[in-house]
Order: C-alpha cells, then structure tokens, then sequence
C-alpha cells in the first residue's frame, strides 16, 4: 500500500504490516496505513471486514479482548506502541475510544466525567467541575444537562448519551479520538448533532471513524480508508483523500463499492 | 376470533387448556396457603410469648421461662463472625474466577467443580468438620468463633457463585468503557466492576446470612448449647435456630417459649431481608438501571 504523500510528522498513527486474529481465524491480514494527525480519517467496507478490530489495535484495546491476537507494528512518534513493555493504559488515555452503543457507566451524569479524571489523579474539586464544564459544553451537552448533572445518565436519550461519551472521552484531554460507528445507533437528528461535534472536534483532536455511511464518510473524512475481505479476511484495499476515494479510486472494487455496486 | 372446523381437538386441547390453567392457579395457592398457614401458626402461637422483657431477659428454667437475649446476642456474633470471615474471602474467589481466569482454564474448572461438590455436602457434615479442626486441631474448644468459620464454610460455595454471577453480569461494554479510558485492571474493577455489581453481591450476602441463621446442625458441636451471655467470641452461645430446636426437643414444656422464638428468629430474618432490599432499591435507583 502507498503511503499517503505527507511529511512524517504529520503521521499520527504509521500501521505498519499489522495482522489481527482471534483464535486461528484471520480476521484482518496485513494492514499499512498512515493516518495523518489533522482531520478525520474515515473507514469504510462491508459488514465483518476487520474496522472495528483495526480500530481496537489503535489504542490496544484488543488485548482486552479474549482470544484476541495482533502482530505488526503500529508506530506513535517512532515508538511501537504494540511492544510489550508499552504502557497502554497511558496509550488510551490519550487515544480515545468511542463505542458504536453509547456505553455511559449507569451512574449520575457527573459520575461518569468525574470518575476517569479521579482516577488519574485530579485531587481538587474545583478543577474536576471546571473540566467537567469544559467537556460538557465542547460536546453541546451543557445546557441541556447543567440542571440535572446529579441524574443518572441512563436516564438520557441515545443521541445525549453518545454525547456524554465522547465528553468522558474528552476530560482526559487526548490527542486522538477512535469512533466506531458512532452514529448507528442514533435517529437521524440526533445523527446531525454528532456530525457536526465531529467536525468541530476534528480541529482539535485526530479522528479516526468507521461508518457504514458512505455519505457520512464522504462529509466528514478528510481522508478515506476502504476495508474489504477477501477468503474471509479483511484487508485494506486503499487509502487515500477524500476526494481521491470517492472520485478517482485507483481500484475497481473501491470504485463499485462506493457507487454501491457491490452488496 | 376463529372458528375451527373439526371440534373435536378444539375441545380435547380445550379440556387440556382448563387443566392446565387449574393447576397453574391451584399450585400457586397451595404453596400460598401453606406459607400463610405456617406464618398464621407461629405469629398465632408465638405472639402471646413475646414480649420487652422475653427479648432483654435471661432464659431461665432451661428456656421454659425467662427470656432469649444472651441467645440474641450470640446468634448475631455467630452471623457476625461468619460474614466478616466468609464475605471477603468469597468476593476475591468470585473475583478471581469471574476476572481472572477463563472459564476454561483447569484451575478454575477445579475450583467450580469443588464448590459444586460442597454446595451440596449436609450441614451435619460441616458440624463435625467444624469441631474436629476448629474445636479440637486448633483449639478453639465449643465457641462461637468456631461456629461462626464452620459457617463460613459452609455458605462459602453458595456466596462465591452468587457473587461470581453478579461481577459476570456486568456488561462487557463497561469494562471495555473503562479500559479505554485508561483505567488500569484493579481500576476497573474497584471503581466500575464491583460498585456496579453491588446489587447482585447483596443477594449473595442476603441468601449466606439466611442459610446461617437457619443452621443448626452444623453449631450444635461447634458453638455449642451454653444459653448463658457470652462475654468473648471463645465462649460457647447458643443461637436461636439451636435454642428452638432445644427448646421443642429436650425440654417438656418449652413449646410457648420455642414458638415464641421462632418468631423472633421470622421478624429478624424479615428485618434482614428488608433492609437488603431497601439498599438494592436505593442503590439500583441511583445508577438509573429500572427502579
Ligand atoms: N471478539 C471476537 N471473537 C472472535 N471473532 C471476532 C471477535 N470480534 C470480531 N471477530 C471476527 O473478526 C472479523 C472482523 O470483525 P470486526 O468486528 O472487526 O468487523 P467490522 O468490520 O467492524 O464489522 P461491522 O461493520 O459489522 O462492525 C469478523 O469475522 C468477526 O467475526
Ligand atoms: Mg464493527
């Protein structure tokens, strides 16, 4: 796969040869990309072709995953962050993931914000409500919760709940933000709200983002990433911007794909 | 509504029907009945016999007079030492075989078949192994420390899978939430898994404490018949399921003040049950799960 043509410290992310598998199934062979640190980068392919294990590698989540096995290499700033002696949880403090089912713990609103940034060690109150404000308004959530921040989350519809997700991903202050579909399981007003929080968010944070929305990747992406499987394991087909996807894709498959020839 | 053409069936179902709905109102009400028969039975019986001075008095008589509070007070050291012993020992098993080993790996296969094996082994059993490690190996002599550990042991299987169950119903998004927020795995569990598993280790708790407090043949030769107020936790006491049983087996004459304490022993048991389920209730109310 050719590298995008981008200068190496434009380069969050340089995936380099990376092979997921659970048990003996292949479930992603040989991925090399690089994902540049500005905009979003959105992944496309069918249903079971590897996005979401892929996007699991990004912040090693899929160690936590049983039976979960990845080899390759995945460089941050030259570093291999699949190395043992990496330290992921440090890694996913400053990768955040957001889930395709908004995830909020069932506790209070405040709870939910509080808790990641206690436990990695803000002692005084008032910062912890400083940042709690911060988040909550970057997401769009703030007026809507400011009166009920002691409610229980649960108690949110899904649209806020996702937001509220993303706000907890955003109090640790991450440099990178991975969202698996995050819009799917939203209705479709709740779906314009989160797009338009993304492309906000895109200033300030990578994003990486899988959808199944052809029209959402092409809204939001900045760059394109496009998924495909082949004797059941996934596999990038090719990367590129935006425009050199959706417009000029140097493959046949991608150029069906994005035509929706192919089921 | 449909009509069927050959009604023959229609009607064998139909008579299959009205039996079925017979004995799906009749089982229900028999077991009714007779849990209403039996609590009428006792409060009828046991409310004559219970009054201020039967719950601060001494038993007097060998239980015919007097009162049960030295029986009181051992029956909550009993329980006491049982909980403190059984509930964190069961809460690291649970947790280990809930979140620290496969459920296939060899170990924990073990550990599960063990506590399948002692789940089902009678109290009678725990009695006598009770006494012969803690009253005799180790010294502790007819107590209620060592009523309480034989207790231990015994609800130990029935905790470690309760409580296995609750940790293992929590939801893997949580963890997977917690995780990639950079929690570590002790932070997952401390601040998400087990706050979030409270209601189910409540149950766990709630059905030991009940199998305890209803145990008598794994005390009498490990806490022992001494109905006198016991001044450490090497003395011997009595509980109340022990002081009932005594009290309609060896002692003519002592079936009002046996009733009596049954009664007692019901209004604990329903104290107990109630206050667990106001912690669910407030504890399920606050992480918005259904009230
Ligand atoms: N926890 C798991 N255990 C075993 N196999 C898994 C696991 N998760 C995913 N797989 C397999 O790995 C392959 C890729 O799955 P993955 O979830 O990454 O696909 P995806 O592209 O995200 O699909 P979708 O668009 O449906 O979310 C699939 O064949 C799936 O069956
Ligand atoms: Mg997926």
């Amino acid at each position: 796969m050719a590298p995008l043509d981008v200068t190496s410290d434009s380069i969050f992310w340089r995936v380099n040869d990376l092979t997921v598998s659970y048990g003996k199934a292949l479930a992603l062979s040989s991925v090399s990309i690089d994902i540049r640190k500005t905009g979003v980068t959105a992944i496309i392919g069918p249903s079971g072709c590897g996005k979401s294990s892929f996007l699991c590698c990004l912040n090693r989540l899929s160690e936590m995953i049983p039976g979960c096995c990845v080899s390759g290499r995945i460089e941050i700033q030259r570093e291999n962050i699949l190395a043992t002696r990496f330290d992921s949880t440090s890694l996913r403090r400053r990768v955040g993931l957001i889930f395709q089912k908004p995830n909020p713990f069932p506790m209070s609103i405040r709870r939910n914000l509080e808790l990641p940034l206690r436990e990695h060690g803000m002692r005084d109150s008032r910062e912890v409500d400083s940042t709690i404000t911060r988040c909550l308004t970057e997401v769009g959530l703030w007026s809507e919760v400011k009166d009920r921040l002691d409610a229980p989350a649960l108690s949110l519809s899904g649209g806020q709940q996702q937001r509220l997700c993303i706000a907890r991903a955003l109090v640790l202050k991450p440099d990178a933000l991975l969202m698996d579909e995050p819009c799917s399981a939203l209705d479709p007003v709740s779906t314009a709200v989160v797009e338009s929080l993304i492309q906000s968010l895109s200033k300030n944070y990578t994003i990486v983002m899988v959808t199944h929305n052809l029209r959402q990747a092409r809204r939001l992406g900045s760059d394109v990433a496009f998924f495909w499987m082949r004797d059941g394991a996934g596999m990038l087909i090719e990367a590129g911007s935006s425009d050199q996807i959706f417009n000029s894709p140097r493959h046949e498959l991608t150029q069906r794909y994005v035509l929706g020839q192919v089921a | 509504m449909s009509v069927a053409l050959d009604d023959r069936p229609t009607n064998a179902s139909g008579h299959g029907r009205l039996l079925v709905l017979a004995l799906t109102w009749l089982a229900p009400a028999i077991v009714a009945a007779a849990f209403l028969w039996l609590i009428g039975d006792v409060v009828l019986r046991g409310i004559g016999g219970v009054d201020w001075n039967f719950i601060v008095d001494v038993p007097r008589n060998a239980g015919r007079a007097g009162g049960i509070a030295p029986i009181i007070v051992s029956t909550f050291l009993v329980i006491l030492v049982c909980v403190a012993v059984a509930v964190p020992l069961s809460l690291f098993a649970a947790l280990f075989l809930a979140e620290f080993s496969r459920a296939s790996v060899p170990m924990s296969r073990i550990i599960r078949l063990s506590l399948n094996c002692l789940a089902a082994v009678p109290s009678i059993v725990f009695g006598i192994f009770g006494n012969a490690l803690f009253c005799v190996a180790l010294g502790m002599g007819y107590s209620i420390l060592s009523g309480g550990l034989t207790l231990a042991c015994m609800v130990l299987p029935i905790l470690i899978r309760t409580m296995e169950n609750a940790i293992r119903a929590v939801p893997e998004d949580y963890r997977l939430g917690a995780a990639a927020l950079g929690l570590s795995k002790s932070q997952v569990i401390i601040r998400v898994i087990l706050p979030l598993s409270i209601p189910g280790l409540l149950v766990g708790l709630l059905l030991g404490v009940g199998r305890a407090l209803a145990e008598t043949a794994a005390l009498v030769f490990t806490s022992g018949y001494v109905d006198r107020m016991p001044s450490s936790l090497l003395d011997s006491g009595r509980t109340l399921s022990i002081h009932i049983l005594d009290l309609s087996m060896n002692v003519a004459g002592g079936d009002k003040n046996a009733y009596a304490s049954v009664l007692v022993l019901g209004v604990l048991i329903l104290v107990i049950n109630s206050g667990i389920a106001a912690l669910l209730f407030f504890s399920k109310r606050r992480s918005g799960l259904t009230s």
